[in-house]
């Protein structure tokens, strides 16, 4: 049911491929930034993350074109990014993860717009933390407590298993999640199970949006729960006694 | 520097269902409207590329931009109030059109009791069956002479639906049919029936059939597209008033609309109004638009924040109990029951007022002699139509996340079902709307102040109602039911229902309401103040019908304030 291929094209080629095509020729000490990321983590991440090049790609397909970094500027927050939310949408019997739907490419585009601003929300002072009743009381933009959450939990893996958040077996990576689910991480100017509960619907709204917003890539976080996406209409189904399945449609198909 | 500009016999505030109900009937008698509109024009163009949920279920495209403008919230008064950051609870509409763009569309008439509910529950069962906080009282008009207006709304709207004994009586047929039937909501009317009840189709604005209302304006056939609640309809079959109304008045060439019109204040000497300031959101420029009658149809909130900023009216003190404006705030005391199923229902596809429902526990249907509670609330089965981001029914005990969640939700999307009671809510002395202290909008506005939480009376209702859904929900064959009865504290952030009622009440005189039955305020004839905000409660159904009628209604009264000024009752 699911598309094999699309497993592991959305991350790590393009740091590939930039290098490839760059000409750079680089002698001496390497330091920090691209050149030092690069080489430190022998550029395509280790074989466990998730993010592994599939070599056999030799030309970008239209939506690789639209795969790259908006909003997370390192490489690492990305590669936790990535991790992280395949623990909340694994790949399974039931359908492709969240990497396979390009969902951390979602969550990057959402942070880098709009979303990530809190453009039309209120977000005038003072701020003070309200009852649960309240609903969010936090002055911290989205975009400010992604990469909050996500650095805290790679400090986690790194102080208390000595090893990268990517790194980690999925079990070690549920139990820190698991930490933040129980608002047990402390963090400032927000909590870290109203972070979490963020954190885990903007996973959802990359694995169900249309496609056209960079998620749900292929449509396969639709075909994996029978949602036939945005059909024109349902007037001949509706009175259906058998369920009826259909191949999905998006937005695409609207659009002239 | 205010720009003063030419002089108009009416102008209106907000154009949603309430204004533009009155923009049609003022311009068709021939009088010179003008709509002053906080929000951009809209068209059914913009909504060919509707079927898309996170824009606009999750991201609410259509609605108040919330960084110009919120309310503040607080449970009670010895809680700190603080701004409503993100909607929630309800979303507030805003653009041409208003709500009414992307409501479900469920036409359901209030009841024959809610009008008299306070004579008629201390006639039934004596004074002492109203608590004594419990700010319960008449409207001022009774369902007989509302007949005509809801009569009205329903042949404006074309309303599909069909008769039931337990609903208000109706003094014409429905224009349309009731809509096409789903093998689940087959099964919840049968099975209510098994139980002794009277089911029936709910009424819809999602028409059932293409019909044509007495201005001429056409409405479509329903698709049951299912991108509906909180979408604006791309096939032109969910009435609205931007394919209504609006254009009727337009055709009558006596309406100006001015839209990115944000009214800060209505002028008043003490007596009367002569116009309104207003802002033009694009260029930050203020203007004066004097009138000789004005009418503020803003949406509860902003009717009562209007009239409070513009000290038109005493504001209500829950230590006195003296004043008006801002009392009697209710909502709606949603419950529910779901149910999980071993077979799949097509659920992906619906319309948003498309149910099965029962009113045997609604208003005073039923016998509540010994009950602790009052009125009740209307039973549905509504499908809507799910949606993948926000629907993500899994059974209790289920991980939330993870493979464990994501293959229940590929196992449970489509087996279950959920019965909805959207129950009445009855005012309460402590449950106002006032301005807050701290909190301004972007012109440096007060912004309105919500004071609410619910009572015994609401917390007791909800578990009576539960509890009957639960038990048919349990006969409809679910393997596992859920249902708790215990609705907890009111919480502003997850949906509820854009239900708001109350804070300008109609009633019979000027010491307990705030406009007469004409919907003319009391302490300011030239000003009628026209929605929700005029309910002296909520009854247990959806409240569009009653504004409507309540709009056909306060148009007639102006019209003959037009010929004849004067207090109108
Ligand atoms: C998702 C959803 C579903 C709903 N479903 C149903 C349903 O099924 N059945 C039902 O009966 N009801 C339903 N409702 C409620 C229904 O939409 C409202 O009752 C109805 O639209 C109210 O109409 P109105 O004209 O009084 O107010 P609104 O539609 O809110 O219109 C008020 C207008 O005033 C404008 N305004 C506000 N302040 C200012 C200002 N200061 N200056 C200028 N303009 C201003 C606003 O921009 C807006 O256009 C639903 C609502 C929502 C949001
Ligand atoms: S369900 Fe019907 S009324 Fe609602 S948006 Fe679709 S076609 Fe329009």
């Amino acid at each position: 049911m699911t598309d094999e291929n699309k497993q592991g094209q959305s991350n790590g080629i393009s740091r590939r491929e930039f290098l490839k095509n760059s000409g750079l020729v680089v002698g001496g000490v390497v330091g920090g930034g691209l050149l030092g990321g690069i080489f430190t983590q022998n550029f395509g991440g280790t074989a466990d993350a998730p993010d592994t090049v599939d070599e056999e790609t030799e030309t970008d397909s239209p939506e690789q074109l639209t795969q790259a970094r908006m909003f997370f500027k390192r490489q690492e927050d990305f590669d936790v990014l990535s991790a992280a939310v395949e623990r909340i949408f694994p790949e399974d019997d039931a359908g492709p993860g969240a990497i396979s739907l390009a969902i951390p490419y979602f969550i990057d585009k959402q942070l880098a717009g709009e979303y990530g601003f809190n453009s039309r929300e209120y977000m005038e002072g003072p701020f003070y933390e309200g009852a649960p009743t309240q609903g969010p009381q936090t002055g911290l933009l989205r975009r400010g407590a992604f990469l909050y959450g996500i650095r805290m939990m790679q400090n986690i893996a790194e102080n208390e298993y000595d090893e990268s958040f990517f790194d980690l077996e999925p079990e070690v990576q549920d139990e820190i999640l698991e930490q933040f689910e129980e608002g047990e991480v402390e963090m400032t100017g927000i909590m870290s199970d109203e972070f979490f509960q963020m954190f885990r619907m903007a996973t959802l709204e990359g694995a169900y949006s249309d496609p056209v917003y960079g998620g749900n890539l292929n449509m396969d976080g639709w075909r994996q729960i029978q949602y036939p996406g945005s059909q024109m209409a349902y007037i001949d189904v509706i009175e259906e006694e058998e369920f009826v399945d259909m191949d999905p449609v998006s937005l695409h198909d609207h659009h002239e | 520097m205010v720009t003063e500009l030419p002089r108009k016999e009416v102008a209106i505030i907000g154009v949603g269902w309430s204004g533009g109900i009155i923009a049609s009937e003022l311009t068709k008698a021939g009088i010179e409207v003008v709509g002053l509109e906080r929000g951009g024009e809209r068209t059914v163009d913009d909504f060919i590329m509707q079927k898309d949920e996170l824009r606009y279920a999750v991201r609410y495209d259509l609605m108040q931009d919330l960084s110009k403008e919120t309310i503040t919230f607080r449970n009670d008064r010895d809680m700190r109030s603080l701004p409503m950051r993100q909607m929630g609870s309800f979303l507030l509409g805003t653009d041409l059109g208003g709500a009414g763009v992307h409501w479900n569309g469920q036409c359901p008439r209030f009841l024959p009791y809610d009008f008299e509910i306070r004579s008629q529950t201390v006639d039934r069962y004596g004074e002492e069956k109203i608590p004594d906080d419990m700010t319960l009282q008449d409207w001022g008009i009774s369902y007989d002479e509302m007949e005509e207006h809801f009569a009205r709304f329903d042949e404006t709207i074309g309303t599909s639906g069909e008769d039931n004994e337990m609903t208000a009586p109706r003094s014409t047929e429905f224009p349309t049919p009731p809509m096409k039937e789903t093998p689940a909501i087959r099964l919840f009317k049968e099975t209510a029936s098994d139980f002794g009840l009277h089911p029936y189709h709910g009424a819809s604005a999602n028409l059932s059939e293409a019909y044509t209302n007495p201005d001429g304006q056409t409405i479509q056939q329903c698709q049951y597209c299912s991108f509906c609640e909180r979408f604006g309809c791309d096939y032109q079959a969910k009435s609205d008033p931007i394919i209504t109304v609006i254009p009727t008045a337009k055709e009558t060439g006596n309406f100006e609309l001015r839209t990115h019109a944000n009214v800060r204040r209505i002028s008043y000497d003490g007596e009367r109004t002569d116009g309104v300031y207003f802002v033009d959101t694009r260029t930050g420029e203020e203007f004066f638009q004097p009138a000789d009658i004005v009418i503020l149809t803003a949406y509860v909130m902003n009717n009562t924040r209007l009239l409070l900023h513009s000290e038109i009216g005493t504001p209500y003190d829950p230590d006195t109990q003296t004043g008006v404006i801002g009392k009697n705030y209710c909502y709606q005391i949603m419950a529910n029951a779901q149910g999980f199923f071993d077979r799949q229902f097509n659920l992906y596809a619906g319309a948003g007022a498309l149910a099965g429902q029962v009113d045997d526990y609604n208003g005073d249907n039923f016998d509540h002699s010994d009950l602790d509670f009052i009125h009740g609330g209307t039973i549905q089965l509504t499908q809507t139509g799910i949606r993948p981001i926000n629907t993500n029914p899994v059974p209790p005990g289920t991980k939330q996340w993870g493979s464990e969640f994501k293959q229940a939700k590929a196992q449970y999307f489509y087996r279950t079902l959920s019965l909805g009671s959207q129950g009445a809510s009855m005012p309460y002395r402590y449950n106002f709307l006032d301005l807050d202290p701290t909190y301004t909008d972007n012109f440096g506005d007060p912004l309105l102040r919500m004071t609410y939480n619910f009572t015994e009376q609401d917390r007791n209702l909800a578990a009576h109602q539960t509890q009957r859904m639960a038990e048919i929900m349990e006969e409809m064959g679910a393997n596992e039911v859920v249902a708790n009865p215990d609705i907890g504290d009111y919480n502003i952030m997850p949906y509820q229902t854009t239900h708001n009622t109350g804070g300008v009440i109609m009633g019979g005189d000027s010491e307990t309401s705030a406009v007469n039955n004409y919907l003319q305020m009391w302490d300011c004839e030239n000003l009628f103040v026209v929605g929700a905000s005029a309910f002296a409660h909520n009854s247990g159904y959806n409240p569009t019908p009653t504004v409507g009628a309540l709009s056909y209604r306060a148009a007639e009264g102006i019209k003959d304030y037009y010929e004849n000024p004067g207090p109108l009752a």
